[in-house]
C-alpha cells in the first residue's frame, strides 16, 4: 500500500468510526429528552429508569466520540497539510462555530449527567435538550464544510492563488443544505433503528418487556418517520449533484454513455474497462426522470469526462446501490410499523415484527456510511471540487502506511470495548434501571 | 480584530494547560498514590472531573481550531514536521477519554476495572509528555524546513534532550496543577493533609524538572535563560511567581484551598507569559534563524474577522454557563 492510498484510508477510517458516535450524540439526547418529558408529566418510574440506562450508554458513546473528533481536527493537518494551507481559512467557519456548539454540548452533558436530584427538574431536562440541540448544530456545521469542498465557493482561484476570500459565501455553499438535511435525517434513521432493535430483542427475549416496550416506541417511532422522509431528501440531494456535479452522479449510476432515455441502473457488475455494467437492471428513461423532470433529456454520461478527472466508478457504484436498497427497505420496514400502530395492534407484539427490527439494528448504519462513500469516493481525485487534487495534498511525511495500520488497530479496538461495554449495560438493565423488575437494587453508584 | 483571534489563542493553551493539564495530573498522582491511599484518590478525583473533563479538553480544540482557521501556514508546518509527536499525543488523547470514561460506566465492577486504570494512568503520563515536547520543539529551532532526509526532518525536529526535559516538566506540571486542585475537593480533613504532603512533594518535582529545562536549553544553545531573565517582563514574571509561592505555603498551612488553587494558576500563567512573551509575535522558530509570526501567516483579512466574531460570539454562550458548570460541581455545593 502506498503512502497516499494509506492516508486516503486512515482518513475513511476515522471518519467513518467518528461519524458513528456523532449521530449517537445527535440523535440519543432528544429520545432521552423524549423520555425524561414523559417521566416528568406521568411520574411513570419506568421512563426514568430508560432515560437513565439512555445516559449512560450516551456517555460511553460521547466520548468516544469525542476523542475522536479531537482526532480528526489535527488529522486534516496531519494528512492533508496542503489541503488545509489553504482551505483552513475559507472553510474554516463552520469549524469556528462547530467548536462553540461542542463546547456547549460537553458542558451541558456534565450538566445533564451528573445534574439528577441537583438542579431545578425543568432546568435538568432542558440541558438534556441542549445537549441534542447543540449536537445538531455541531453535525449540520461540519457537514457544511465537508458540502464546500463538494461545491467550493467564497474565493476567487486563478493560477493557484486563492483571494477575495468570503469564509460566510464560503459556509453557505450550495450544497449544505441538502447534504446537511440528509445527513440529520441519516442520522435519525441510522441510530433510531439500531435502537429499536436493541430493544426489540430484549423485548423477544422476554426481559424487562414493559421497559423496553417503552424505548422501542420511542425510538422505532422517529426512526420510522426519518425513514420515509429520506427519500424525498435523497431526491433534493441527487438533483443537486446533477447540477453540481455532474460526474459523481454518472459515477452513482456508473452510466458510462449519454444517450436519450438514459436508464436507472440497479445493481450489476461495473466493467470499467469496456465501459458497461454487466447482469443489471435497466429502467429506461428513469434516470432521465429523476434528473431532468422528463423521460427523454439525456444524462451526460461518463465517457463526456477527461479520464483524469473520474472518481472511482464501481466503489461509487455499488455504495449508491447500497444505499438506495437499504434505504428503500427501511421504508418498508417503516411502513409496516405505521400500519401496525394504526390499524394491526396485534403486530406490535408478536415475534416477527419485532425480529424484522432485529434485522435492521445495523442497515441504517450500513446506509449511512455508504452514503458517504458515495459522496467522498464519488468527489476524487478532487479534495477541493475542480480545485485541487488529493493526491496534491497529502503530507510529504513518508510511513503513513504504519500509522494507517495502528490506528486501524486502535479503531477496531475501541470498537470492540464499547459494543461489549453496551452489551453490559443491557445485561443490567434489571437490576439498575427497572424499577418494576424484582432484582433491582435502589441507590447503587449507577 | 487580529489581536481579538490572538488573545483567544493564547488563552484557550492557557486554559488548556491549567484544566486540560490538571485533568492529566490527576491520572499521574494515581501512579504515585500508595495502595493506602488509592481508593480515596480516585473516588475524589472522579467526583471533581467526572463533570468537566470533556469541557476542559475542548480548549484544544479552540487552540486548533484557530490555528487551522486564523493561521493556516503555522498549523500545516506543525502537522507536516511534529507528525509523529503529534500523533503519539493523539493516540494518548484517545486512549485516556475513553478508558477514563469507561472505567465508570462499566455496568458490571470486575477485573476489567485493572484494564482500564492501567489504559488511564499511562495515557496520563504520555499526552502531557508529547504535549510539552510539541511545545518545546516550536522554540527549540529544531524543525528545519529544508532537511529531506526522514530523520533529520520528520525525527531530530523534535527528539532531542531539551524537548524531552519539557516534556517531563509538563508532566510534572499537570500533577502538580492535580495535587492542589483536588486538595479542594478533599472529603476529610486528615486527607487533605495528606494531599498537602503530596502537592509539596510535587512543587519540589517541578522545580528540579525546571532547571533541568535551563541545562537542556544551555547545551542546545537555546537561550531560554536570556528570555526570562534578559527583560523586564520576565524578570517581574519569575519576581511575582516566586511571591505567589510564599503566598502558596502560607495557603498550605492555613488549609485555604482557593488561595492554593489560585496561586498555582497563577503561576502557570507567568510561566507561559515568560515563555511567549520574548519571541512574541513569532510562534514557531525554525532552524538558520527562520520563523513563522503570526502577523505574517495569518489568513485573510475577512477570515480573521469572521473568526474573531465566532470567538466573541461563542464566549458569551459558553463562559457563563461553564462557569456555572464548574459552580455547581463544586465540593461545597454538592
Amino acid at each position: 500500500m502506498d503512502d497516499f492510498i494509506a492516508a486516503r484510508s486512515q482518513m475513511a477510517l476515522s471518519l467513518g468510526f467518528h461519524i458513528i458516535f456523532a449521530c449517537v450524540g445527535m440523535v440519543m439526547p432528544i429520545f432521552m429528552a423524549i423520555s425524561h418529558y414523559k417521566y416528568l408529566k406521568t411520574g411513570d418510574e419506568l421512563y426514568k429508569g430508560l432515560t437513565k440506562a439512555w445516559s449512560k450508554g450516551v456517555a460511553i458513546l460521547f466520548a468516544t466520540g469525542a476523542v475522536s473528533g479531537t482526532m480528526l481536527s489535527f488529522e486534516l493537518g496531519l494528512l492533508w497539510p496542503g489541503f488545509m494551507k489553504h482551505a483552513g481559512p475559507i472553510f474554516g467557519m463552520p469549524f469556528s462555530l462547530e467548536g462553540t456548539a461542542f463546547f456547549i454540548e460537553a458542558i451541558a452533558l456534565g450538566f445533564f449527567l451528573y445534574g439528577w436530584n441537583r438542579f431545578n427538574k425543568w432546568f435538568h431536562w432542558a440541558t438534556g435538550v441542549l445537549v441534542g440541540i447543540s449536537g445538531l448544530a455541531s453535525g449540520i456545521l461540519v457537514v457544511a464544510a465537508n458540502a464546500w469542498m463538494n461545491s467550493p465557493s467564497g474565493f476567487d482561484y486563478h493560477d493557484g492563488v486563492y483571494s477575495n476570500i468570503d469564509p460566510i459565501k464560503a459556509m453557505l455553499n450550495d450544497a449544505w443544505f441538502s447534504q446537511a438535511l440528509h445527513m440529520v435525517l441519516a442520522a435519525f434513521v441510522a441510530t433510531g433503528f439500531a435502537v429499536a432493535g436493541v430493544h426489540a430483542l430484549m423485548i423477544l427475549k422476554n426481559k424487562n418487556i414493559e421497559f423496553h416496550r417503552r424505548a422501542f416506541f420511542i425510538a422505532a417511532t422517529c426512526a420510522c418517520i426519518a425513514a420515509l422522509l429520506q427519500p424525498i431528501s435523497g431526491d433534493i440531494s441527487a438533483k443537486d449533484v446533477a447540477k453540481r456535479q455532474p460526474i459523481k452522479l454518472a459515477a452513482m449510476e456508473a452510466h458510462f454513455h449519454t444517450e436519450p432515455y438514459s436508464p436507472f441502473i440497479i445493481g450489476g457488475i461495473v466493467d470499467e474497462e469496456n465501459q458497461k455494467v454487466d447482469y443489471a437492471i435497466k429502467l429506461p428513461g428513469v434516470l432521465s426522470f429523476l434528473v431532468h423532470g422528463d423521460f427523454e433529456t439525456p444524462v451526460k454520461g461518463l465517457n463526456e469526462f477527461p479520464k483524469e478527472n473520474l472518481p472511482p466508478i464501481a466503489i461509487t457504484h455499488y455504495a449508491f446501490q447500497i444505499m438506495i436498497s437499504l434505504g428503500m427497505l427501511l421504508c418498508l420496514i417503516s411502513l409496516t410499523y405505521f400500519i401496525a400502530i394504526w390499524k394491526k395492534n396485534s403486530w406490535l407484539s408478536s415475534p416477527w415484527f419485532l425480529k424484522l427490527f432485529v434485522f435492521a439494528i445495523p442497515l441504517g448504519y450500513i446506509a449511512l456510511e455508504a452514503g458517504w462513500v458515495v459522496t467522498e469516493v464519488g468527489r476524487q481525485p478532487w479534495i477541493i471540487y475542480e480545485i485541487m487534487r488529493t493526491k496534491d495534498a497529502v503530507t510529504p511525511m513518508p510511513g503513513i502506511v504504519y500509522s494507517f495500520y495502528i490506528f486501524t488497530a486502535v479503531f477496531i479496538s475501541l470498537s470492540l470495548i464499547v459494543v461489549f461495554l453496551l452489551y453490559r449495560q443491557m445485561k443490567m438493565v434489571g437490576k439498575l434501571y427497572d424499577p418494576t423488575d424484582p432484582h433491582f437494587k435502589h441507590n447503587v453508584k449507577h | 480584530m487580529l489581536y481579538v483571534v490572538i488573545a483567544f489563542l493564547w488563552v484557550s493553551l492557557y486554559l488548556y494547560l491549567i484544566l486540560g493539564g490538571a485533568d492529566f495530573g490527576v491520572g499521574v498522582l494515581e501512579i504515585f498514590t500508595g495502595k493506602k491511599h488509592i481508593q480515596k484518590v480516585k473516588r475524589t478525583t472522579y467526583r471533581s472531573i467526572g463533570p468537566i473533563w470533556e469541557a476542559n479538553h475542548m480548549w484544544l480544540i479552540i487552540a486548533i481550531v484557530i490555528l487551522f482557521v486564523g493561521f493556516p501556514t503555522i498549523y500545516s508546518t506543525i502537522s507536516i514536521y511534529l507528525h509523529i509527536p503529534l500523533v503519539l499525543m493523539l493516540l494518548g488523547v484517545i486512549a485516556r477519554g475513553t478508558a477514563f470514561t469507561f472505567r465508570h460506566y462499566d455496568a458490571i465492577d470486575d477485573d476489567w476495572q485493572i484494564v482500564y486504570n492501567r489504559i488511564f494512568q499511562i495515557s496520563s503520563l504520555i499526552t502531557p509528555f508529547f504535549l510539552g515536547l510539541i511545545a518545546a520543539s516550536t522554540v527549540s529551532r529544531s524543525i528545519n524546513l529544508h532537511n529531506t532526509d526522514f530523520l533529520s526532518a520528520y525525527v531530530y525536529s523534535w527528539w532531542n534532550p531539551f524537548g524531552i526535559s519539557v516534556g517531563v516538566f509538563t508532566v510534572a506540571i499537570s500533577a502538580y496543577l492535580a495535587s492542589i486542585y483536588i486538595i479542594g475537593e478533599a472529603e476529610s480533613s486528615e486527607f487533605m493533609r495528606y494531599l498537602t504532603r503530596r502537592a509539596k512533594v510535587y512543587f519540589f518535582v517541578v522545580l528540579l524538572s525546571g532547571i533541568a529545562v535551563f541545562i537542556t536549553a544551555h547545551f542546545a544553545d537555546i537561550p531560554l535563560f536570556n528570555w526570562i531573565f534578559g527583560q523586564t517582563i520576565g524578570q517581574i514574571a519569575v519576581v511575582l511567581a516566586t511571591l505567589s509561592i510564599i503566598v502558596l505555603f502560607w495557603a498550605f498551612t492555613k488549609e485555604k484551598s482557593t488561595i492554593m488553587r489560585i496561586c498555582v494558576a497563577f503561576q502557570t500563567f507567568m510561566i507561559l507569559v515568560a515563555a511567549t512573551y520574548n519571541h512574541f509575535p513569532d510562534l514557531i522558530l525554525l532552524a538558520n534563524e527562520e520563523s513563522l509570526s503570526l502577523f505574517d501567516h495569518q489568513g485573510s483579512e475577512k477570515t480573521i474577522e469572521a473568526l474573531a466574531w465566532a470567538l466573541l460570539l461563542g464566549s458569551v454562550f459558553i463562559l457563563p454557563f461553564l462557569f456555572y458548570l464548574l459552580y455547581s460541581f463544586h465540593r461545597k455545593n454538592t
